[in-house]
């Protein structure tokens, strides 16, 4: 919020800086009518006022990143889990009494945050690869690692004649504008998606009509506002109690693709948080597990 | 190493047509607001200034239900041309002229007014048209509010990235831009082509400011 503030009144500032010169110089070939209105429309935040405005949001800004306690527990969680995490943070406070303070976002992000030095304590990732990575690099614990949920890949659409009958004849039959998928090289999701079409023989065929979103919460939004016909989109979107048509869709064996395995990791910050480890042993409890697989995931005790 | 440099010759085909657009379209909508004295003026003028302040998440949102099949303009398209305005490369020129609108009205609406409404009833008196007073006298006036209109719009048309990842789809060769590259170039941490094509953005950009800021200095205005 307050980046968009401060960028929109650079934005204006900008515009203003680039208006008013070329008015000011016009204006000198018809100096009859002092015409400065266009300029004077922007003359709102004045410098001075705009500086100590943006150090004022600079520190804003910063503020909460400090203020982290001992049994409050900084999570940087993966985009797709958001639901999930909502309902666990419930249970985990009214069981242990710590609290928990939630980041959302792309785990390619949230990786690069972590090891920038972002302050967290546990990292719930989408995949294997970047919890394994930071455990490399030093930023997080070894042997924390482990996996706390894995990612169920379904064909939908939210018509419900639409996704019937054999699902590799109706994507033979390419009788649809596009097929949305996340983008293969992003999103573990749209991997899946990649080597299941591959196995199937099509991903050739079907290329003109893939449509890619840059995560799987973009492929799910490319289908669900119609955009596209049907997508490979994650279990757990479809499921959703924000999702409103449940559609048709076909539940991808998991053979068909390599396991969209996310993984958990305590980071070094967290090696001495009695309650981030507290938070790792709850997110393997069994009534977790039961919320996890009921948000539309497998878990380890399937 | 192998860097992909066609989303680069699209992007400079999407700002090109763009602006193309632009100046035809804002034209007349600028020169209608540096005259009017409607009452509507400060609502059009609201309306052409939306796109500066929204985050292009919120017009690539309504653009993607807006130009979807079951949306109201993607569904006269459907019918048109039977295939989807999203993910299509006309559907992102129509995106970055919303988009990029208010870069190219306001300086010519600001060119307009400077010129005002005196040398054009001036060359009414002497029996022009007035499309050929508009064309003879008010646009060369208007000469550098077009090129800092057009430079603007163009630039701005080259870094767009919200709108164009909501509505375009990502598919290479049609509405992959240079932007859109980048970014996964530096997700998937291959730095070095995230490198080249940032570097070539960076300072091609750099070079429209300082040719608009140059240009908008230096030169006098050869009026009429």
């Amino acid at each position: 919020m307050a980046e968009s503030i401060s960028f929109t009144i650079l934005r204006w500032r900008f515009m203003k800086s680039l208006y008013c010169f070329e008015i000011d110089d016009v204006s000198r070939y018809k100096p009859s009518r002092g015409d400065d209105s266009v300029c004077s429309a922007f003359a709102f935040p004045r410098p001075a006022h705009m500086f100590r405005l943006i150090i004022l949001m600079a520190l804003l800004a910063g503020l909460p990143a400090k203020a982290a306690p001992a049994d409050t527990v900084a999570v940087a969680v993966a985009a797709n889990f958001t639901e999930v995490m909502e309902a666990l943070s419930e249970g985990f406070k009214e069981r242990t009494g710590h609290s928990l303070r939630i980041s959302f976002g792309s785990t390619g992000k949230l990786y690069a945050q972590i090891a920038n030095g972002a302050p967290f304590d546990v990292f719930l990732a989408a995949d294997q690869a970047r919890p394994l990575r930071l455990e490399k690099e030093g930023l997080a614990v070894p042997g924390t690692r482990f996996t706390y949920a894995e990612g169920v890949l379904v064909l939908w659409s939210p018509d419900k004649t639409v996704v019937t009958g054999q699902p590799k004849k109706l994507l033979e039959s390419a009788e649809f504008r596009h097929l949305a998928i996340a983008n293969p090289d992003l999103a573990p999701y749209g991997r899946a998606a990649y080597e299941t079409l591959k196995g199937l023989g099509l991903w050739s065929s079907l290329a003109p009509k893939l449509v890619r979103g840059q995560n799987i919460g973009q492929a799910f939004q490319f289908v669900a506002t119609g955009n596209a016909e049907l997508g490979f989109v994650a279990l757990s979107q479809v499921m959703s109690p924000r999702n409103t048509a449940p559609g048709s869709r076909w539940e991808v064996p998991s053979p068909q693709h390599g396991p969209i395995q996310q993984d958990a990791v305590l980071l070094k910050r967290g090696d001495d948080n009695a309650a981030a480890r507290a938070f790792l042993r709850f997110l393997r409890s069994p009534d977790s597990l039961r919320i996890i697989h009921a948000f539309g995931y497998r878990v380890s005790a399937d | 190493m192998d860097v992909d440099f066609g989303p680069l010759g699209l992007t400079f085909k999407l700002a090109l047509v763009t602006v193309a657009v632009l100046l035809v379209l804002s034209t007349p909508l600028a020169w209608w607001l540096a005259h009017t004295r409607s009452r509507l003026k400060p609502v059009i003028e609201a309306a052409v200034a939306m796109p500066l302040v929204l985050p292009p998440t919120v017009l690539g949102f309504y653009l993607l239900v807006l130009m979807g099949p079951n949306g109201s303009i993607g569904a006269w398209w459907v019918t048109l041309t039977g295939d989807t305005l999203t993910f299509s490369f006309s559907g992102l020129v129509i995106a970055s002229v919303i988009y990029s609108l208010p870069f190219v009205v306001q300086p010519l609406q600001g060119a307009f007014e400077a010129v005002g409404r005196r040398p054009i009833e001036a060359a009414w008196t002497l029996g022009a048209s007035k499309l050929d007073a508009f064309f003879s006298v008010a646009s060369p006036m208007a000469g550098r509010g077009y090129l800092t209109a057009a430079v603007l719009g163009f630039a701005h048309t080259l870094g767009e990235f919200g709108v164009v990842l909501l509505v375009g789809g990502n598919i290479p060769g049609v509405t992959k831009v240079v932007s859109i590259a980048i970014y996964e170039h530096v997700e998937t941490l291959n730095y070095e082509a995230a490198h080249m094509l940032s570097a070539g953005l960076l300072g091609f950009s750099f070079a429209v400011l300082v040719v608009v800021y140059a240009v908008n200095r230096r030169f006098p205005v050869h009026a009429g």
